[in-house]
């Protein structure tokens, strides 16, 4: 895994296993990978990974079973939903400002083209309508 | 698990390579050792294993001195030197020979390893190349589930595939039981392996501290941010001006090992190092 240099890395990490969970890889009330074995795929200190962990528990995306491990929360989506949007307005979408601002693109163009890409991606995607859009 | 008091050591009278050094190391960790050439990083790790004596001073193992070489501590203690020894044995025999020294050894895991790692079967050692024979030890190393286990430039001379597995086993290796000292001078080969930076540099330790600590008390910065006045250290990097600052915004930034080595061993390293070691609370709330 390739990390960015202006988020936590452990942060960065709960941002990968939301993914997995919003994609639904990782069902509501399955056991999750252990500490050590997301460490050792993602070639990270597992204290980082204990701490990502930590952190979902605390947002109530995952639970904790003493001794065997952690299990995707039942209403986990709606919980990384939050996260997510929270976490793109605060640290992605001001750095896409930027950039629009810079190159000076227009909202009548940004609203265009979004309704375009959410029209291939409703067409594309018919049973996770969720995602895209949140609610 | 680790403790140095007041080591001073050298090899030769006038020259001494530490003086008065003190360094603490606990299990559950990742140490990462950075040094200049001739710092003394590999003579270090000798004195922490019991390879070389202290002048004065202690440097205990679980309240033992490491080089009183008791059988209890050694058989609870792991080092891979750089330069490792390949005898003339297959793996099964070297296993046969070495691990009985190694109570917790577990050849299930070593054949684990050494098949994630890609080193092939049946040869003898010696006739292995010099990375074949890396990976070996490697493989042997953390196979012997031991409490301290301590490496010394262990990446020199893996190939690419090999790093990133390396990486993989060391990951799924750590428990809070063990504690890993490992010295390089690649940082960006381990540098989210690793969870506390040492430098030791001018015959002292001065720097030993998490990296997540790091990240809250200083702010990398880049571009224009870099060259506003009140930087510890500015270096010049293909993105632009770089520097470390106080962080005063609470904002993460990624720790640069490299720029913040540079800025340690630098002449003038005494605002950032009397800024690391006085008390966090004092910074940045």
């Amino acid at each position: 895994m390739e990390f960015r240099d202006n988020e936590a890395i452990y942060l960065q990490i709960a941002g990968y296993v939301s993914e997995k969970i919003l994609r639904q890889q990782w069902p509501p009330d399955d056991k999750i990978p252990s500490v050590r074995d997301l460490a050792s795929e993602l070639q990270v200190n597992p204290n980082t990974v204990m701490r990502t962990y930590e952190f979902l528990q605390n947002q109530g995306v995952v639970y904790n079973k003493r001794g065997i491990g952690f299990f995707v929360a039942p209403d986990a989506g709606q919980k990384v939903k939050q996260m997510r949007r929270a976490r793109f307005l605060q640290q992605e979408l001001p750095e896409v400002f930027k950039t629009i601002f810079l190159l000076d693109i227009s909202l009548e163009e940004l609203e265009q083209r979004y309704t375009q890409f959410k029209a291939e991606q409703l067409a594309s995607l018919p049973i996770s309508t969720e995602i895209p859009n949140g609610q | 698990m680790v403790r140095i008091r007041n080591l001073h050591f050298g090899y030769a009278r006038r020259h001494p390579l530490f003086q008065n050094l003190n360094l603490s190391l606990d299990r559950g960790h990742i140490y990462g050792l950075l040094g200049k050439n001739g710092a003394g990083k590999t003579t270090l790790l000798k004195n922490i294993v019991g390879l070389a004596f202290p002048w004065a001073g202690t440097c205990l193992i679980d309240e033992q001195p490491a080089a009183a070489r008791r059988p209890q501590v050694l058989e609870d203690l792991f080092f891979l030197p750089e330069e490792v020894y390949a005898p003339a044995l297959t793996a099964e025999q070297f296993v046969a020979h070495t691990a009985g020294f190694y109570p917790r050894f577990s050849t299930e895991q070593l054949y684990e390893y050494l098949q994630e790692l890609e080193v092939p079967r049946g040869a003898k050692l010696n006739k292995f190349s010099h990375g074949q024979q890396k990976k070996f030890m490697i493989a042997f190393a953390l196979a012997a589930n031991t409490g301290l286990l301590v490496l010394d430039e262990p990446t020199n001379g893996l190939d690419i595939p090999s790093k990133v597995q390396f990486r993989k086993i060391l990951a799924s290796a750590l428990s809070e039981e063990r504690c890993m000292v490992i010295s390089t001078h690649q940082v960006r080969d381990l540098e989210s392996l690793i969870d506390t930076v040492v430098v030791v540099h001018n015959r002292e330790i001065v720097l030993n501290e998490e990296i997540d600590q790091l990240a809250e008390r200083l702010t990398f910065a880049t571009g224009a941010a870099a060259e506003a006045p009140g930087a510890f250290h500015m270096g010049s990097s293909v993105r632009g001006p770089v520097a470390i600052r106080p962080n005063e915004t609470g904002a993460y930034s990624r720790v640069d090992l490299e720029l913040l080595f540079n800025a340690l061993t630098d002449a003038d390293a005494a605002s950032l190092y009397s800024y690391l070691n006085q008390p966090s609370h004092a910074s940045v709330q």
